[in-house]
């Protein structure tokens, strides 16, 4: 195996720009091969059981008295499911999911827009306490959400901003792991030397940033960007503890409070249960559609 | 029994809140009325002027019945959101919003956890208004005792509705094996015997959910908390509910009863498919019971629960809600005006029980709502809600609710799921949970008798 890891420390993706290396070719012995295989094929079903039984408990008639089995038994009702949950209650499932996606849509632009502007000015201009203010936003991601959730409410309270979806859409802009990528990944990546020819040129530091800089960071923005989009679409605690009126809940909040009413009603059940799948699809497509950049983002920031 | 013992636990809360209070005193929306106002006058609105209530729960359906209130009620309009359970987030909600001074007008709250709002000083004192005078007698008494806190003449809840509780079973499956329902525990366990002996289960013990045991150590005549006005007693190990315990530990030990999380997906096929006989449930597991285990309609029936002495009307309570009136609301007496209505007026009653499958609070609900006259077809046509009216009459009125009940009913859930695969006993988890309980109430500067 220590060879294995030799030859993959070998050929790590140099800086963008630079080229990759080839791989060394080398027999690998049968064990070698699958043992790891064997390994990663256990560990992906063992992450995506529950999302094979989400399907199949999605498609039944009704939860709990039709099985609770891992294959499809009685009739394929998947299709209808979803038809009933996007119906119920005057669709409002429907505006939840729309609320989810302008949370994310929103926290995520717009908290990338922060963190690579705060990144890129920490990796790049020397000014006094400097350290210290990175140091400060480090520590903001130690600080769990939770914590944070009554006082932010308690500072909406006071501009009377609660119950609104600024109370949701501001605190979900800021992101401090994402400063941190940022900074990074631009000392990294932005080379001084292209900053002084750009200012030679008589750019401003703003057009130096917005054309420059910001697309030699692409990588590391849209990891950011996913990251951020993942963080606010699963968010439960900020809404929960801003937000009465249920049609400004996210999907997640709307699925709880669904989820509180199946000892009085037990057909809401199936609904949390189709609506929870519904509700990762988007993740699910933006992860397939976006993790070519995922990957080397998040190796790119970890390697440096 | 007098307020001293509130304002202690008050003091206690507002010290460990300093941080918040700078926060709490300039959010507060009281308005021109001075702090202690609310307790005494509850005046309506002057004539003309409309009036608008902000109202929160997480009854099902509930916005027909706030409709119909609007429809009829044009000065004095209800605006309805629907929030998530109590404790999956809307107490903490509540409390956070009771901090700030921004809280809704109405909210609900359950029995088991108006103690606790009671201790933030975030509910107002509706017992003097007019509505709630009227209205008062109307509901079964058990229910409104609870939410004075043996203050006189207090009302700190409306009662929305009660879960008094008996024992649902099968009846063709009991006939056929020529087994008599059981009317006393001993005859449970007898029966419990027989049953297993065919192969199946009398029922479940279910494993999370505390609010269930609480009700069956209630209908023994348990008494956890009480308070002198300046000390708490907690006594979750007193012998009533020792014997509850034992029991339970024997029909487990002996695998009489299966061990699986109650009203789940678990529990349900297992009623579904008669591997379970009986589930000893409340009044609102009528309707789950019908459309959770739909193979077996028309096989099932209704009894008193089992009795701890034969001849006795014991029943236990489980689940059942108040609609409160929080203190910063301006409205008090218009909040009551609506709160009486929507869970004692006989309309809004069948609407709720139609959508929400709440079973009411009020005598005359009970008695004649014309839902809760008629026999079931799923029950074979046994007319089951009498049975909860008189399991109603049998609820033990002097049970209290100890101020850290989130806490209490987490930790004994903890012990109950540790006992039954076999670490511990249910005694333990009761010793646990009182230990927890008197440490986490002195944490809040409460007395606690040892």
């Amino acid at each position: 195996m220590s060879t294995a890891i030799e030859a993959a420390v070998e050929t790590t993706p140099r800086p963008p720009g630079g080229g990759r290396a080839r791989r060394p070719v080398r027999r690998q012995s049968l064990l070698e091969v699958l043992l790891p295989t064997g390994f990663m094929v256990l560990a992906a079903l063992y992450f995506l059981l529950p999302l094979w039984w989400l399907v199949v408990a999605s498609s039944r008639e009704r939860t709990g008295s039709s099985g609770t089995g891992l294959w499809f038994d009685g009739p394929f009702r998947l299709f209808r499911n979803i038809s009933d949950v996007l119906a119920h209650n005057d669709g409002i499932f429907v505006r939840w999911l729309a609320n989810s996606f302008a949370y994310a849509t929103f926290g995520a632009l717009v908290g990338t827009l922060f963190a690579s502007m705060a990144g890129y000015a920490l990796a790049k201009y020397v000014f006094p306490g400097r350290e210290a203010v990175f140091n400060i936003i480090l520590a903001g991601v130690l600080v769990p959400a939770t914590a944070l959730a009554l006082p932010l409410f308690l500072l909406a309270s006071l501009v009377d901003a609660t119950d609104s979806m600024w109370a949701v859409l501001l605190p979900s802009t800021v992101s401090p792991f994402g400063v941190y990528l940022c900074r990074i990944y631009a000392a990294a990546a932005v080379p001084d030397e292209l900053l002084e020819a750009a200012r030679l040129d008589g750019a401003s530091e703003f057009r130096a940033f917005f054309t420059v800089s910001i697309r030699l960071m692409a990588p590391a923005l849209v990891t950011v960007f996913l990251f951020q989009f993942v963080v606010v679409w699963n968010n439960f605690l900020l809404p929960l503890v801003m937000l009465q009126d249920n049609r400004l809940y996210p999907v997640t909040l709307g699925l709880a409070t669904w989820n509180s009413q199946v000892t009085r009603v037990a057909d809401i059940q199936l609904y949390v249960i189709v609506g929870a799948l519904l509700s990762i699809l988007p993740l699910v497509i933006a992860f397939l559609a976006l993790q070519r950049f995922w990957r080397t983002g998040l190796s790119e920031g970890a390697v440096k | 029994m007098s307020r001293s013992i509130w304002r202690h636990g008050l003091g206690a809360l507002a010290a460990s809140g300093v941080l918040l209070g700078s926060a709490a005193c300039s959010g507060g929306s009281g308005g021109d009325s001075d702090p202690d106002a609310t307790a005494g006058a509850c005046e309506p609105a002057k004539d003309g002027e409309k009036v608008t209530l902000t109202f929160t729960s997480w009854v099902p359906g509930m916005q027909e019945t706030v409709d119909l209130w609007n429809s009829q009620n044009p000065d004095i309009q209800v605006d309805y959101k629907e929030v998530v359970g109590g404790n999956d987030g809307t107490y903490q909600s509540y409390s956070n919003q009771i901090k700030a001074g921004k809280t809704p007008d109405i909210g609900m709250v359950e029995f088991d956890n108006l103690p606790t709002f009671r201790l933030q000083d975030g509910l107002a004192n509706v017992g003097s208004c007019e509505p709630v005078v009227e209205a008062k007698d109307e509901y079964v008494d058990w229910a409104i005792s609870q939410t004075s806190f043996g203050e006189q003449d207090a009302v700190y809840g409306i009662p929305m509705d009660i879960g008094p509780m008996a024992l649902y079973y099968r009846k063709d499956l009991f006939d056929k094996a020529g087994i008599p329902v059981p009317a006393t525990w001993d005859e449970y366990y007898e029966a419990a015997k027989k049953i297993k002996a065919e192969g199946a289960r009398i029922g479940d013990f279910p494993t999370d959910q505390p609010a269930w045991f609480t009700a069956m150590a209630w209908q023994n005549g348990a008494s956890w908390f009480s308070n002198d006005g300046d000390t708490w007693q907690v006594s979750l190990t007193d012998d009533k509910t020792q014997q509850v315990a034992d029991y339970w530990q024997k029909l487990i030990d002996e695998d009489l009863v299966n061990t699986t999380p109650g009203l789940s997906d678990v529990q349900w096929q297992a009623l579904n498919t008669g591997e379970e006989w009986s589930i000893i449930g409340a009044a609102w597991t009528t309707k789950l019971l019908e459309s959770s285990a739909p193979d077996t309609a028309g096989k099932w029936a209704v009894a008193p629960m089992p009795q701890w002495e034969a001849g006795g009307n014991a029943a236990g309570n489980w689940g059942g809600s108040t609609a409160v009136v929080f203190k910063d609301s301006e409205h008090p007496y218009e909040a009551a005006q609506f709160a009486t209505w929507a869970f004692g007026d006989m309309e809004a009653l069948t609407l709720n029980n139609k959508n929400g499958g709440q079973y009411p609070a009020t005598v005359e609900g009970q008695e004649s709502l014309p839902a809760l006259t008629e026999g079931l077809p799923f029950y074979g046509d046994q007319e089951v809600w009498g049975v909860f009216a008189e399991a109603s009459a049998g609820v033990d009125p002097s049970f209290q609710w100890g101020p850290t009940m989130t806490q209490t009913y987490s930790d004994l859930a903890d012990g109950i799921g540790r006992a039954v695969n076999g670490d511990g006993t249910l005694s333990d988890a009761l010793q646990t949970a009182q230990e927890k309980t008197v440490e986490s109430m002195k944490a809040q500067s409460l007395t606690v008798a040892e």
